[in-house]
């Protein structure tokens, strides 16, 4: 199913959001209004905006420690994730999680992870709830090339396969696990490959085209929705930027320049509008003036908002508390 | 009132919630069959739906017990053996029981873990015979240990009903035993110690499978004139503070009767509780048996150095009572 041209101008929106969020947030980190570290999504935008904008709200998904993407294509309020990581009690996680936890429950996002390929079995739960209670709601986990080395990610696959669980596994193969290439980490050079040792359908689509990620998620979200199972999509993506916030001052060498060069020629934030000015549907810098004063008014709601109360940190481990739980360390 | 086996009644307890309630599901290896025996009939009786047989993948079906409770689900996750808690750990502490902190307090995750058979049999050797309560109480996980068939029905219900993440051990050494179990709907909550025996010169905390034992040991001293009051704490975490330091500002005495290793173990932290709020009371110096830090041996000849026994308790019983502090 082609989208909408209401759709193909959300696609810009939403990519321009989430890069020029991830460039806000280092010069926040730069600038120590946000304290560690965060993992960019710059260059891989297409592949967040293409699959969430093939789900509707009631839709689950779970994200990884590069999350912010997922989160703002999932429908995730800019300002309460500036704040999550400025630690503000605003925040979605009230301060307790950071930019690796953000989570919104009511937006179906089962929250980003601190642990490679964790979230996985986590969004094939929520899909055997939705099996169990004959919902057509779906789940998607998000994971990277570096998840697919972990075990609790192929325990997860053959559950979802042979309960034919309503789940679509994305893999954003970005090349990288941190440093290491996934050339020395795999023997097979489709990863999607990897798919059929469970028995599942599996595609590897570019996921440079937010509309080729978005048409091949359509088909496979109508597929799981019909109670057709599982399915895999290998996203070929990139990052344009470390691992992390932090990587620059290491002075790490794992990627030619040349390589990251050849990458960014295929940016969808550079491509994507020229395209959609061709076919006249929008003008790409109205947007982009929406989208910077957006972020403008989400980054100032941070920074107005209230730190949390030292003694907040004993609250919201337990739905159900009982006298000295938690325990207090003195 | 009618006398059943811990087993039964734990399943009874199981029954009665999956009646209750359709969100309650069970998962685990084996569980239609029931090789453990705690899911005797649900699958004949439930359906598919409500009984799943899985995969020998522990993290990833905990994993997806904790995504199922998030969407709005009660499993009750079976592990066949203690020493799978070890397999699907960072599932269980790192994800089941910090998400809902991590995520600013948001959702509930009411998964019920029952791990079958904890604790040593004879000749299961090092990796079939662990008690790894602690460790789950250390991350905040709330972790009970009925020691009655009366208790194992009334946490196993309170377990599933509890808006949380709950383990639930099952010790090998108790699950044949027959005890009294009331008629009908009613839950052990969560936080109550019961107290086994009531006694005035010495407190017994005797922790799950060493109820029995802790018992008898209270007979014999009984004979021997020494009036020893049985702590069964039950519910590990939240802790009853208040029963244990009731009974050792009374006694003045304190021997822990722990199935975990000695370090950082169980018994360790009852040791601080006491030692902290309880120091003015205490007679005697604080005794622990526990079991030795090494892992339990497939030789008979060897496990009476390793799991604690009831000699022991005896003789650590008797040296309490005849401290004396000026």
């Amino acid at each position: 199913m082609n989208a909408s041209d209401n759709q193909l101008v959300g696609f810009y929106r939403c990519m321009r959001l989430i890069r020029r969020f991830e460039e806000r947030v280092v010069e926040l980190v730069n600038r120590n209004e946000i304290v560690g570290t965060t993992h960019e999504y710059v260059g891989e935008e297409a592949v967040a905006t293409g699959v969430c904008h093939a789900l509707g709200v009631e839709d689950v998904i779970t994200s990884t420690h590069r999350g912010h993407g997922h989160i703002l294509a999932k429908g995730g309020d800019p300002r309460r994730m500036v704040a999550e990581l400025m630690g503000r009690k605003t925040g979605y996680n009230g301060g307790r999680g950071g930019s690796m936890h953000i989570a919104d429950l009511g937006l179906g996002i089962y929250g980003a992870n601190g642990i490679v390929g964790a979230g996985v079995p986590i969004a094939c739960g929520a899909a055997m709830a939705f099996k169990q209670r004959d919902s057509s709601r779906v789940a998607v986990a998000f994971f990277g090339d570096g998840a697919i080395n972990q075990g609790v990610v192929h325990e997860a696959m053959n559950l979802a396969c042979i309960w034919q669980l309503p789940v679509v596994f994305v893999c954003e193969n970005n090349g990288y696990g941190i440093t290491a290439s996934i050339r020395d980490m795999s023997r097979i050079q489709k990863l999607s490959d990897r798919a059929a040792a469970y028995g599942m359908p599996a595609e590897t689509v570019d996921g440079m085209d937010v509309r080729a990620v978005h048409a091949a998620t359509t088909a496979l979200v109508a597929r799981a929705r019909a109670g057709g199972g599982p399915s895999f999509l290998e996203c070929l993506t990139y990052r344009f930027v470390g691992h992390f916030t932090a990587e620059r001052a290491l002075g790490l060498k794992y990627r030619t320049e040349q390589e990251v060069a050849e990458w960014r020629l295929r940016d969808p934030i550079a491509t994507y509008p020229l395209w959609l000015r061709d076919q006249k549907l929008c003008d790409p810098a109205r947007v982009d003036e929406e989208v910077e004063a957006q972020l403008e008014e989400a980054i100032a709601y941070a920074r107005e908002s209230e730190l949390p109360a030292p003694q907040d940190a004993l609250q919201g481990m337990y739905a159900v508390t009982y006298p000295g739980l938690p325990a207090r360390g003195w | 009132m009618r006398e059943m086996r811990y087993l039964e009644a734990m399943r009874e307890g199981l029954r009665e919630e999956m009646l209750r309630d359709d969100a309650v599901f069970v998962l685990g290896e084996d569980v239609r069959n029931s090789v453990r025996g705690l899911t005797k009939g649900l699958f004949q009786e439930f359906g598919a739906k409500r009984v799943y047989d899985t995969p020998i993948s522990e993290a990833g079906f905990t994993g997806l017990a904790t995504g199922a409770a998030i969407a709005g689900m009660r499993p009750v996750v079976e592990y066949q053996i203690n020493a799978l808690v070890f397999v699907a750990f960072d599932q269980l502490v790192d994800q089941a029981q910090k998400l809902r902190y991590m995520m600013g307090g948001q959702g509930t995750i009411p998964v019920t873990y029952v791990v079958m058979a904890s604790g040593a049999r004879r000749g299961l050797s090092g990796q079939h015979s662990d008690h790894p309560y602690p460790l789950l109480v250390h991350m905040g996980m709330k972790t009970v240990m009925p020691a009655t068939p009366e208790d194992a029905k009334g946490l196993m219900k309170a377990a599933i009903r509890e808006d949380d993440p709950v383990v639930i051990f099952a010790p090998s050494a108790l699950l044949a035993n027959k005890g009294p179990v009331p008629d009908g709907d009613y839950l052990t909550p969560l936080g109550r110690a019961r107290i086994a025996r009531e006694g005035k010169d010495l407190t017994i905390v005797a922790l799950g499978p060493l109820v029995p034992d802790a018992l008898k040991c209270a007979e014999t001293l009984a004979a021997e004139g020494v009036s020893a009051e049985v702590i069964d704490p039950r519910s590990l975490l939240p802790l009853d503070h208040d029963t244990l330091l009731r009974s050792v500002r009374k006694t003045g005495r304190v021997v822990i009767f722990d199935d975990s290793n000695r370090t950082c173990g169980y018994a360790a932290e009852i040791s601080a509780v006491v030692a902290d709020q309880a120091w003015h009371a205490l007679r005697a110096p604080v005794r622990r048996i526990t079991r030795s830090d090494v892992p339990v041996p497939f030789s008979i000849a060897l496990d009476t150095c390793v799991l604690p026994s009831p000699e022991r308790l005896l003789e650590a019983c008797r040296a309490s009572v005849k401290e004396t502090r000026t």
